[in-house]
């Protein structure tokens, strides 16, 4: 706590330590109107000495808005990253991801937009609150609920959070990506809440004719001194502003939390589970009748033309086919109607973007484009230690499949989707077909999961397109083959590394990353115009950006470069749970078994002797102890540790593999069994922790996604195309992976400013995973999946003509386990 | 267009739509009861998995042909009935070990643990690990090992 807390227009009140009731907290308040106040409100604790993120001390301003009830919008107009080095405790160079790192960006760019948003108190004294980000499962409308509850002193179960729709208005403060939603919003939407709490007070204060300093909130009620009670929803119309004024409010401190920190359940929990919770295809727009598109054979071929399109139009159900720039575009009664269009479908195509390319040729385009490893000047005696490592293609197509909704009339476009970056599609929309901006109207609706595919909005392109062709509004999703094949993919990469070792030193590190062309076209590279002038080291390319701004070197190697080269832009690519994260540490970790190994020492021991940072430190520990590290264990099982830092977090992993015969060779029919992880213990410090438990879901998650890149999910690619079309070709974890003992421990707070946690635990447990493989059989592996050359042996090819295979009809004669 | 009936969450439900749509589409398309979720329609994902007479199957694979007038159909819409309460033990096991993250697969996973922890009580057993590692269930956010403790505990209650 420091002196900031203390109110400095008012007596402060006896009530004022930790613990409910909570006191009245402002620092002052302009006249009505006079936005232009000097002085602003500050967080409590943000200037305190233990703030070690650099991004935790920030100005604001509220406003309360005039609004028929109370309504409170946020302004962050003063305040930046204040970069601050790692603190080493022996000499390495910083790198620049340690000073200012992805989520530093996301959060900058974030910052003069922010006014805009606002909470609303209504009668009925719930807060609502239009979140413009979006909620793929990570979260975000929980620990954003929690926010508001814990600084307006609301049951959580009062608290409405939805998804805004696109707001162009907001420029750049509408994406969600790199983990950054809530240290980008947070401090914004605890100060509305903040602040609305005070107004609430000060509304009871003048009906009471009590001052405002006596009274106290708690579970959504003021309260006087002498037992008055007043809900907020009955204060609601009271505390409503007749015109703009602007407050400043103290935020909370970390030692009266009661709500931040708490474990709490899902908001979304019981609408998913009843199945009530509503995506893009559950929606009932008026006439949006189901659609689909047939898609050309190799990646990004397009149409010429359709030998049978009347004949395909008079088939049972369908009401409208027509060419599109991606495809053949089918309207029909049902989705299934659909399917048998687009296999009646005659149609001829151009070739794609990357006929004729197979894997092998796509690592020889990489090989050719790897940036040469520098011989370092290191004394004669020195050891190297070398690796190089191959990432396959991975797909990040969630359970729910592209999916948008669209209408397109003389009054504009009106779209409904999962989209992370809306504003760029509402404007994407406008300019593509001339309309005023304010004509295209884009919601935000929930998504079945999103792993970067919700950063492109190409299928509510398509939507549109669709729906203009028709003159008819269209519920439009893509197949889980189509899909698959020409959806989103995870760039397969290259990652070379090689480093030095003389009498208990690692002298240099080097690290040089080639990656077919990851897509910043979303809006992303939008952003890093405007601000990739202020990195350290400016003038870098998009993708070098992102790849500086996130990848660190966790241990104290001395001389450190790690570089990016990307080639080849014909892919569908994007980001998957992180961009180049997981695998650049995959190959990190694996290079720092070996420098142990030339070292003499234990894996957990020497990671702890160069580890960078006393947060690090900590969580290799706690894994370390909990996991029981160093065990004895059977030939051919074993341990395997690993860290990760990014998103202003320190994670570290302890995985334990069973490689043996019977576990590989366990047969499940139409899967890939191979090697077992028995057993994970995953530490994780996010500087502050809004809700436990959903940190410890997104981890779990994460866990699932590090086990399966490391052991079993990719894409083969041949011919021009991917072979993969089902889910049981695209061997993401089923039950028959998963480890049956799972321990995630969540940190005690480290930092009044959270960390990002939704790709957050995909690269530790990749990189555990893969050190465990690497010691339980000997042999480093240096491709991924391990299982890559063989798995495609493992399913049925789905022809690639037509587009969409056909439904089976035996679901009758299944039992529960088919 | 011929004309099909059937028990729908314990209502006789008549749709008219041709003999090959599959169920899947009949529930979601013509009848508007959108718990079952697409996921492949290739009977691989599960996401779509329901009860016909209790048993737990995969409407994106059967012909609404196939269903026969006395076949009830239960879809996560009217699991909680099928035990007369607001809520089914398992779906109340899920929300206390919250369980979901998007949620999109999480109505299949609900219903096909219901059918198994069912059909091991009728064998007189309760679930091991090897049962759990036979779901097919696709799950993308991960949430497996939650989904397993939430059997378990829904089992209990069952």
């Amino acid at each position: 706590m420091t002196a900031t807390r203390r109110p400095t227009s008012h007596a402060s009140h006896p009530g004022d330590e930790p613990g409910r009731p909570l006191p009245y907290r402002r620092v002052a308040q302009a006249p009505d109107g006079g936005i232009e106040a000097a002085t602003s409100a500050v967080d409590a604790e943000a200037g305190a000495a233990g703030d070690r993120s650099g991004v935790g001390r920030r100005n604001f301003l509220s406003w309360a808005i005039a609004a028929p009830t109370l309504m409170v919008g946020t302004s962050l107009i003063a305040g930046t990253a204040h970069p601050q080095p790692a603190d080493a405790s022996i000499p390495a160079i910083p790198e620049p991801a340690d000073l200012f790192d992805l989520t530093d960006l996301l959060d900058l760019a974030a910052l003069p937009t922010s006014n805009l948003i606002t909470i609303t108190v209504d009668e009925a004294g719930n807060a609502t609150f239009a979140l413009p980000r979006a909620e793929v499962g990570q979260g975000v409308t929980t620990s954003t609920s929690m926010l508001i509850a814990e600084e307006l002193d609301l049951p959580l179960s009062k608290v409405k959070v939805s998804l805004a729709d696109a707001r162009p208005e907001l420029l750049f403060n509408q994406l969600t990506g790199g983990s950054s939603t809530t240290t980008s919003t947070h401090h914004a939407i605890r100060t509305a809440a903040g602040h609305a709490r005070v107004r609430l007070i000060e509304a009871a204060a003048k009906k009471w004719g009590v001052p405002a300093a006596s009274l106290t909130t708690s579970n959504g009620v003021v309260k006087s001194t002498t037992g008055a009670t007043a809900s907020y929803g009955s204060l609601a119309v009271a505390a409503a502003a007749s015109k703009s004024t602007v407050l400043q409010v103290t935020l909370k401190p970390r030692s009266q939390f009661t709500m931040i920190g708490t474990p709490q359940n899902r908001v979304d929990a019981l609408a998913a589970v009843t199945g009530r919770k509503t995506f893009a295809m559950d929606l009932k727009v008026p006439n949006a009748l189901p659609t689909m598109v047939a898609r050309p054979p190799t990646i990004n071929g397009k149409p010429k033309s359709v030998s049978n399109l009347g004949a395909v139009k008079a088939m049972p159900g369908i009401t409208d086919v027509a060419m599109i720039s991606t495809g053949v575009a089918v309207r029909g009664a049902t989705f299934g109607q659909c399917i048998d269009a687009i296999r009646a479908l005659q149609v001829t195509w151009t070739a794609g973007t990357e006929d004729g390319k197979s894997d092998a040729s796509v690592f020889k385009e990489l090989k050719n484009a790897e940036i040469p490893l520098i011989v370092p000047k290191v004394p004669v005696l020195t050891k190297t230690i070398e690796g190089s490592f191959k990432f396959n293609f991975r797909s990040n197509s969630p359970l729910e499949t592209g999916a948008a909704v669209a209408n397109y009339t003389a009054d504009g476009v009106e779209v409904w989707g999962c989209f992370k970056i809306p504003i760029v599609l509402a404007e994407d929309i406008a300019k593509k077909y001339n309309l005023a901006q304010h004509k295209v109207k884009v919601h935000v609706v929930e998504g079945g999961g999103s792993f970067g595919r919700h950063l492109f909005s190409d299928t509510a392109l398509e939507a549109v397109e669709a729906a203009k062709a028709f003159g008819k509004p269209v519920k439009l999703m893509w197949s889980r083959t189509d899909d698959f094949r020409q959806g989103r993919v995870h760039p397969a990469a290259t990652s070379r590394v090689r480093a030095t070792y003389l009498l208990g030193n690692v002298l240099t590190y080097e690290q040089r990353h080639t990656s077919i062309s990851t897509d910043y076209t979303h809006g992303l590279g939008e952003m890093l115009t405007a601000f990739s002038a202020k990195l350290p080291g400016g003038n870098y390319t998009f993708a070098q950006s992102i790849f500086v701004l996130t990848q660190t070197v966790s241990y104290n190697y001395g001389v450190t470069t790690q570089l990016l080269n990307e080639v080849d832009m014909g892919f569908n690519t994007g980001s998957m749970r992180n961009i180049y994260s997981p695998d650049a540490r995959t190959a990190q970790e694996l290079i720092t078994d070996q420098i142990a190994k030339v070292a003499g020492k234990d894996p957990y021991a020497f990671r702890r002797s160069f580890i960078k940072n006393a947060r690090g430190k900590a969580v290799l520990d706690k894994v370390a102890q909990v996991g029981n590290w160093g065990r004895s264990m059977p030939a051919g099982t074993a341990q395997g540790i690993a860290v990760h830092n990014e998103y202003k977090g320190w994670c570290a992993c302890l995985v334990e593999i069973d490689t043996r015969p019977p576990t590989i060779n366990r047969d499940v029919r139409d899967a890939y069994t191979g090697p077992r992880v028995t057993k994970v213990v995953f530490a994780v410090d996010v500087g502050l922790v809004i809700n436990p438990k959903g940190l410890e879901a997104q981890m779990q998650g994460g866990i699932m996604d590090g086990i399966a890149q490391t052991l079993t999910s990719s894409l083969h690619l041949k011919d021009g195309y991917f072979l993969e079309g089902s889910w049981d070709h695209y061997f993401y974890s089923r039950q028959w992976n998963v480890p049956p003992e799972i321990q995630v421990i969540v940190m005690p707070s480290t930092s009044n400013t959270p960390g990002g946690a939704g790709e957050f635990g995909v690269a530790a447990s990749m990189a555990a995973t893969a050190c465990a493989y690497g010691r339980a059989t000997g042999v480093m592996p240096t491709e991924f999946p391990i299982n890559h050359q063989d798995s495609v042996s493992h399913f049925k090819l789905i022809p690639n003509v037509p587009s969409t295979p056909q439904s089976p009809t035996d679901g009758l004669i299944h039992d529960i386990s088919d | 267009m011929p004309t099909h009936s059937f028990i729908l969450n314990g209502t006789k439900v008549s749709v008219d739509v041709e003999d090959d749509v599959r169920l899947l589409w009949v529930l979601r398309d013509v009848l508007g009861v959108t718990g079952p979720k697409y996921g492949c329609g290739l009977n691989v994902c599960k996401a779509c998995t329901s009860h016909v007479n209790g048993k737990a199957f995969n409407p994106c694979s059967v012909q609404v042909k196939d269903i026969k007038a006395t076949d009830e159909i239960t879809t996560i819409e009217g699991l909680p009935a099928t035990v007369g309460k607001d809520l089914h033990p398992m779906q109340e096991a899920w929300l206390e070990q919250d369980v979901a993250q998007c949620g999109y697969c999480q109505p299949g996973q609900i219903m096909n643990a219901v059918a198994r922890v069912n059909q091991a009580k009728a064998e007189g057993r309760t679930l091991t690990d090897a049962d759990f590692d036979e779901i097919r269930n696709i799950c993308r956010c991960g949430t497996y090992h939650r989904i397993r403790l939430a059997i378990a505990a829904g089992a209990a209650n069952m």
